[in-house]
């Protein structure tokens, strides 16, 4: 646990409504940890006025009622969690949304790689000198951090891709990419919702988990800020069976609490 | 079966909005919500409604529908679209009963943009993670995630019976002088001559405008050093300037998190102003303290409250306002205060 050597948080304002509090300006696995100990430390304080908590990459946007808690309270409380604890502390069940009820864990998410699945996998291969069957294998044996949901419903921005395939994105995004896929950008791995959405990302395959489904009462979301993901390759052939079953409410994705 | 509206023309953009679903957009569920919210709850007041009950948002061009089933009593409020009950031209900022086979018809927005259709009781139709507001590309809300088409049913919830109620001009929404704005989050990417630039320049509304937000045509707004930062949560205001140095003001459909640094978020006491907004409109913005916009958030609530307290009962369209009943609603006085009209909590 880093507190010492560790600089307070900047806090900047974002109209009446909303305080940014700022870790740093890059994406840091230590950074994005402070960012989510805090939102889960002040996700259990419970405020009154809070209206919900936005964790991302390197800061926390707090959305507050300044009709009902002044900028310079919430200023007082989020400075008072300064450190934050590192211990990944759960939340459950708070108001300022769906937490997980579980607090954070693994999840193990199968993976249907190459081929229809994932048109740039041959691509990605070529570019590093690798097989495919080792761009499989590196991606699949990596551990991977959810550093933030964002940018469509339930889409996963996850750190710890292994170096050897860090590619940078296409020059060409496409308008729309096939819901579900496994893609990678950057120094950056994602998964997306069963959503097409635009990207500018590698496709390496696609996965049958829906991890955003509106109509799934008990868990709309399956991942959140914090949490593992390891992928599991499936054989393709396997790939339309388990995304009927997951059509039919199955999770498919196994979670490990942590 | 309660009363519904048929709806038999959808309109331009037609979608059922609320005040927007709030706890999601850490799972990068943008809030959505009334673009307008204060015609919104002008709308719902008229019919006696809770503020935040779900209304049709109509964009530029209104609906038509049929009731069936069953009496409405309905109301619009926001942009200036022609009204017509049964081919016959009927007002806004008032409520209306309808009998069932009366025929609603919306037109084309004379001024503004967007106007807001509430009925008594608000729409039959179940929330998805705690709204109704309608979110196209999350494909959740209002009607199966998507905007009023032709041949949707839209069930009506409560009772019809009830006070026609209407709110006299002098009390309706009004947004003069400049758009006022908090800087920062990252002002600090910007020059002083730009953050100078940006408060003094006039910006146009260009015609890449909708619910996800408004690019602003005007003098390039100068970086001090790169445009990119690593992505952050974004708010209903926000005011991104991308490479281009052109403001780019997201509103309610916009995406959570985003890549540009933010100069200024719009107070949300002035963001309806942007959500009546149309191409070719110039808006001025202005600089105020975070604490002098929560001090606006305070006004902006004793205005709506303000509105509510103006509203006064009528007379059914078509039947002669007899003078006992302005007296009795107080419409003598209504009109008298009309000069200063929001100075009253």
């Amino acid at each position: 646990m880093k507190t010492a050597q560790a600089l307070p948080p900047r806090l900047l304002d974002a109209g009446e409504s909303g305080l940014v509090v700022e870790f740093g300006d890059t994406i840091d696995e230590q950074v994005n940890r402070e960012v989510i100990a805090l939102a889960d430390a002040l996700d259990a304080l419970q405020l009154d006025g809070v209206c919900e908590i936005v964790p991302t990459y390197r800061s926390l946007l707090v959305l507050f009622d300044p009709l009902v808690l002044s900028r310079e309270a919430l200023r007082g409380h989020v400075l008072a969690l300064w450190p934050p604890r590192a211990d990944g502390r759960p939340s459950h069940g708070t108001r300022h949304g769906p937490s997980h009820g579980t607090g954070h864990g693994t999840w193990r998410v199968p993976v249907a790689y190459g081929g229809e699945h994932g048109v740039d996998l041959d691509h990605v291969a070529r570019l590093h000198g690798l097989t495919t069957g080792e761009v499989i294998d590196l991606h699949s044996r990596a551990e991977y951090r959810v550093y933030m949901i964002g940018f469509a419903p339930g889409f996963a921005y996850l750190g710890g891709l292994d170096e050897a395939i860090h590619t940078s994105r296409r020059t060409d995004p496409r308008l729309k990419t096939p819901p579900r896929s496994i893609s990678i950008g950057g120094r950056q791995a994602a998964v997306s919702p069963p959503l097409e959405i635009p990207s500018g990302w590698h496709l390496l395959g696609q996965t049958p988990v829906r991890t955003y489904d509106p109509t799934r009462a008990e868990r709309p979301f399956l991942f959140a800020a914090g949490d593992t993901i390891r992928f599991t390759p499936v054989p393709q052939a396997e790939y339309a069976a388990l995304c009927r079953a997951a059509e039919a409410g199955e999770i498919i994705a196994e979670w490990e609490p942590a | 079966m309660g009363a519904c509206l048929v709806i038999d023309r959808p309109g331009l953009f037609s979608s059922l909005q609320d005040f927007g679903r709030f706890g999601y957009q850490r799972f990068g569920i943008s809030a959505s919500g009334a673009m307008d919210s204060l015609s919104m709850q002008a709308a719902n007041l008229l019919v006696g409604n809770g503020r935040g009950e779900a209304t049709v948002e109509l964009t530029m061009l209104g609906l038509s529908a049929v009731v069936e089933g069953g009496p409405l009593r309905l109301a619009l409020a926001g942009a200036d679209m022609a009204l017509a009950i049964n081919g016959t031209a009927a007002d806004g900022w008032r409520a209306h009963h309808l009998a069932p086979g009366d025929r609603l018809e919306i037109g084309a927005a004379r001024h503004g943009m967007r106007a807001y259709l509430a009925i008594a009781g608000g729409f039959d139709i179940a929330p998805t993670l705690g709204s109704r507001s309608t979110h196209s590309r999350s494909m959740i809300g209002g009607v199966d995630g998507r905007a009023v088409r032709a041949g949707d049913r839209l069930p009506a919830r409560g009772e019809s019976a009830g006070p026609l109620l209407a709110l006299p001009a002098p009390y309706r929404p009004r947004g003069e002088g400049p758009i006022r704005v908090v800087l920062g989050p990252q002002d600090d990417f910007f020059t002083r001559e730009g953050i100078a630039t940006f408060l003094s320049a006039r910006y146009r509304v260009s015609d890449k405008v909708d619910r996800m937000g408004a690019q602003m045509e005007g003098p390039a707004i100068a970086h001090a050093g790169g445009f990119n930062i690593v992505s952050d949560g974004i708010m209903n205001g926000s005011i991104q300037v991308p490479g281009n140095g052109r403001p780019l003001i997201l509103l309610a459909d916009r995406q959570t998190t985003g890549g540009y640094p933010k100069i200024a978020t719009v107070i949300g006491p002035d963001l309806w102003r942007l959500g009546q907004a149309r191409p070719g409109d110039e808006f001025a913005f202005t600089a105020v303290t975070a604490e002098a916009a929560a001090l606006a958030a305070v006004e902006h609530e004793r205005r709506i409250a303000a509105m509510a307290a103006r509203m006064i009962e009528c007379a059914p369209a078509g039947a002669a306002l007899s003078s006992e009943s302005l007296l009795a609603h107080n419409l003598i006085g209504g009109v008298c205060s009309a000069l200063d009209p929001m100075s009253e909590p």
